[in-house]
Formats: structure tokens, sequence, C-alpha cells
């Protein structure tokens, strides 16, 4: 059985007509924008995307703004309805069995969000509670957690005093507090200066060596790279291709991700 | 560090959250207090003590404003309690996602803000009774004989304006939360017959169908009935049975704003 499977998802965003819309006009091609296909007024995020992922595998999801990563993780991490298609997370369906997949899922998100009202450790305890965690089991845990990302002297901080990197560093501290299975990160490292960004990598490594299936978005080449098993390229909601770093640098004549993706694509990343 | 499954049942789930707001509401309790409370004591003290002293007021016009007093707050504390916080966890720092991502069924996450905001609403009436009570003076005809009805009332109502600030919270966009507490807040509080008997509105019969829609009417003339039954007031059968029914429909559209809301 695959950590994760996805046959034909397809995920399709209803714009409201413009009469309504307010604010600053939408940039065209990202979620809220004009079509790029479909009926009018609709956005296509994600077109028929089929994704096998293996159990203990580190998986890199690498695109463009907009390419439908974010939706990927949204849909498989049970907090996006599928307008098509089918998921599973652990052998359980995302739309059927959501609360099982829960259970199993510990999610990083782009930007943090963090419960503002709790301390660090405040935060990561009551999440234990949530998957019935003792607070005694949670506690030392969180203690053990927050010292590893080098936060430890920042556990009883309100979260407005913690600047950006450790939010970060806080949100993996939740996502793994509840020791899950399936590790979703998504652009984990955007906004991470680069020492904290080589530290978050050395975290992730040492949890995929402990067997852990780590499914990762990015958009910085390199990253996904030097961390993943496996890499899918993504842009307008489509898989573009899906293989090995090596395999797919091997694919062009100066060895470089970024090359392949401009010539797959049509366009760079940014 | 082993991968495992921790089988949690959803009512453990349910009462780990309870716990975190249990925890958040004490650690803010004088700042709820103070929020919810200023208006309806400032009430008091003008309608309950001032003007009745001053003689503009008939000193049985407490026992009608006292019970009036209590729906009020209870109001104000359920209804800001749940609609504030929702505004913010929805908002830019969408800080409710740890709680999303907990192994529930969705929809008894927005169930469990409503007992949260039924709670936080009958500690207010039981800070605001007692001292009232003590502001006003003695209160003619006022008894603590039906205790239990008192806080069925109380419950109820509270529960029913939870359901509405969640209903708000979730369904009106962030930038208008302000504007729309304005809009309705104001309205439902003076037509809420919180300050007059709904018998006292026979002078102006539109009236007194109209404000039918305002559930305050009801918990105002249910809390006359159990705390000052000599006061003119609604069948109290009647009462429980339009909040119940109120708690119901606006609790379910409060439930499916939340998860329309929750899941994208």
């Amino acid at each position: 059985m695959h950590a994760i499977e996805t046959r034909g998802l397809r995920k399709v965003y209803t714009v409201p007509p413009p009469k309504k819309r307010r604010g600053p006009p939408p940039i065209p091609g990202t979620i809220g924008g004009p079509p790029r296909g479909g009926p009018p007024g609709d956005v296509v995020a994600l077109d028929s995307l089929d994704l096998d992922i293996n159990q203990g595998e580190f998986f890199g999801m690498i695109g463009p703004n907009g390419a439908g990563k974010t939706t990927t993780i949204g849909i498989l991490t049970t907090r996006v309805r599928p307008t098509a298609g089918k998921a599973t997370v652990a052998g359980f369906d995302v739309c059927d069995n959501e609360v099982d997949v829960r259970r199993r899922i510990g999610v990083v998100p782009q930007r943090p969000n963090p419960d503002r009202s709790l301390d660090a450790m405040e935060n990561l305890v009551f999440h234990a509670a949530y998957f019935g965690i003792s607070r005694k089991v949670a506690s030392a845990r969180a203690t053990q957690l927050l010292e590893k990302l080098e936060i430890g002297s920042k556990a009883r901080a309100k979260v407005d005093e913690m600047s950006g990197g450790q939010q970060q560093r806080l949100m993996i501290a939740r996502a793994l507090i509840h020791e899950p299975q399936i590790l979703f990160l998504d652009e984990p490292t955007v906004g991470l200066d680069p020492s904290a960004r080589q530290s978050l990598w050395a975290i992730l490594r040492d949890l995929h060596k402990q067997g852990r299936t780590i499914i990762m978005t990015t958009h910085y080449m390199d990253e996904a790279d030097q961390l993943s098993d496996r890499i899918a390229l993504i842009d307008r909601g489509k898989l573009l291709a899906l293989d090995t770093p090596k395999a797919l640098k091997a694919r062009t004549p100066d060895g470089s991700l970024e090359t392949f993706f401009m010539t797959l694509a049509g366009h760079g990343i940014d | 560090m082993n991968a495992e499954y921790h089988p949690v049942s959803p009512a453990r789930v349910f009462g780990a959250l309870l716990l975190r707001d249990a925890h958040v509401t004490r650690r803010e309790l004088p700042f709820f207090l103070i929020r919810t409370l200023m208006q309806p004591l400032m009430f008091i003290i003008v309608f309950g003590l001032l003007l009745p002293k001053m003689g503009f007021l008939d000193a049985r016009y407490k026992a009608t404003l006292l019970p009036g007093i209590l729906g009020v707050s209870l109001t104000l504390s359920a209804i800001q309690s749940v609609a504030l916080p929702m505004v913010q966890d929805f908002g830019w720092t969408n800080e409710i996602e740890d709680r999303l991502l907990a192994p529930i069924p969705i929809p008894l996450i927005a169930i469990e803000k409503i007992v949260v905001g039924s709670l936080q609403g009958l500690i207010a009436g039981l800070v605001v009774l007692p001292v009232s009570r003590l502001i006003m003076g003695p209160i003619p005809g006022f008894t603590l004989a039906y205790a239990g009805e008192t806080v069925l009332m109380a419950l109820l109502g509270s529960a029913t304006f939870s359901a509405i600030g969640l209903f708000m919270g979730t369904a009106i966009r962030p930038q208008q939360i302000g504007f729309m507490f304005s809009l309705i807040i104001a309205p439902m509080l003076m037509f809420g017959c919180a300050y007059y008997p709904w018998r006292g509105l026979d002078v102006f019969p539109v009236m007194k169908y109209a404000v039918l829609i305002n559930p305050l009417v009801y918990v105002a003339e249910g809390l006359r009935g159990v705390l000052t039954p000599s006061v003119p007031h609604m069948n109290l059968l009647v009462v429980i049975a339009v909040l119940t029914g109120m708690l119901v429909v606006i609790g379910w559209l409060g439930m499916r704003s939340f998860v329309k809301r929750a899941i994208k």
C-alpha cells in the first residue's frame, strides 16, 4: 500500500462574478484570478493529478506560484475538498474518512499559524491533547522537540514575541508532537535565513531517516534536489514530470533541475 | 521517535478543545468581564439605582429591569465570546488551523464553540445577578425559588446567542464585523423587551408582534417568569419551545457557515 495515492485529482475554484468582487484586481492565472480554461468564472487549480507516494519516501513537489502545490497539500490534509477524483492517505479516503486521515498526519503550513492565545509550550501540549496524548507525555515531548529545534528558551514565550523563523520551527514541533506517520510541509523554508534553512534541512533528513513519509512543496530547486527521493514537477495544476532528482537532471545537457523545468513549462519557477 | 497511531475518541478530542478554551477564558477573565458587563452594569446604576432614587422611576420597575439586564448580559457575553474569536481564528492569522487538524468531525468543533459561548454567558449571568441585586437594593417580588429553571433559561438563552455569534463570526467578513455589530446588536438590545415587559407593548401592537423575531425577547421574558414571576411575562413553555427552535435553526446555520469557512 502506498502512503498516498491520488487518481484524477481535480480542484476548480469558483470565482464570484466580477460585480460582487471588491479590492485590488486579481492576478491572471492565480486563485481568484481570471480563468485560464474551463467555464467562465472558474479557476482550475488542479487538473487530473495522479500520484503514488511510497511509505518512508521523501517526496518533493516543485512548481511556481499557483501551480497547484498548496491545493494538493490542502486536499491531502483534508482542508480542501476536491472537485473530482480520489485521494487516499495511509489508506483512508480524504473525503470519506477525514478523521482517520487527520489522526495520522502532521502539517507544517506555508505561513506560521500558531494559536496566538497560547504560549509556545501550550501550543504543543494542547495540540497533543487533541490527539489524545496526556499532558505529562506531551510536556516531555514538547520540551525535547523545542530543544532539538533550538527554541527551547522560547518555551514560555508568547507567540508574538517569537521571530518568523522561530514560529516556523514551532510549527514543525506542532506537526511532530503527536508523532504522525506522514508529514506535510508546504514551502517550509520561505522567509527563513540561510542558517535556519540549513538547520531545518538537517531536522528533515533526521525525520526521513526515522522512516517517516515526508511530502514537501518548495520552489527552491536546490532544496528539492538535496532532500527528496523523488520530485514531482507541477505547473498549472498538471504533473509535468516525476522521477528521482538524479534522473530528472540527467535529462538536460547542463544537469540542472531549473533548466529541465523551464524546458518543460516554457517559463521559470518564480 | 517512532511513527505511531493514537486511537482517540471524538469525545476526548471535544474535551481537549473545551479545556483549551477554558484555559484561555480563565486567563482573560477580567477582560472578558469588563468587555461584556460594563454596559449592563451602567444601565443598572442609572435605571436601577439613580432614577428610582430620584423619583423618576417607580421602585417596582426594578423587578422588570433585573431579569432584562441579566438577559442583556448573557446575550452580549455569549455572542461576543464566540463571534470575536471566530473573526480572529479565520482571519489573516488563520490560527484555528491546529484545531481544524484535530481528529474530530469539523461540525463538532463548531458545536464546541457554542458550548463554550454558553458557559461564558452563564458566567456573566452569575456575576451580574448578585451585583445587580447589591446595587439596586431590595427588588419587589424577586425570588430564587426557581433556581433550576433560571439556569435552564440562562443556558438556553446563552446557547442561542452563542449560535448567533458563531453565524456572525463565520458568515460576516472581518472588515464588516464592527459595522454589523452596531447594526444588529443595538436594535436587538433596545427592542428585546429587556427594559420593559413584552406585554407593555400592547400600546404599540405592530411593534409587539415585530419584536417576536428577536430571541432576546424570549430570554428576558423567560427570566422574568422565573426570577420575578409577579411581573407580567410570557408563558414559560412558549419561551422554552421558541428558544429551543431558534437554537436548532441558528445553530445549524452557524455550523454550516463554520464548515464552509473551514473546508475550502
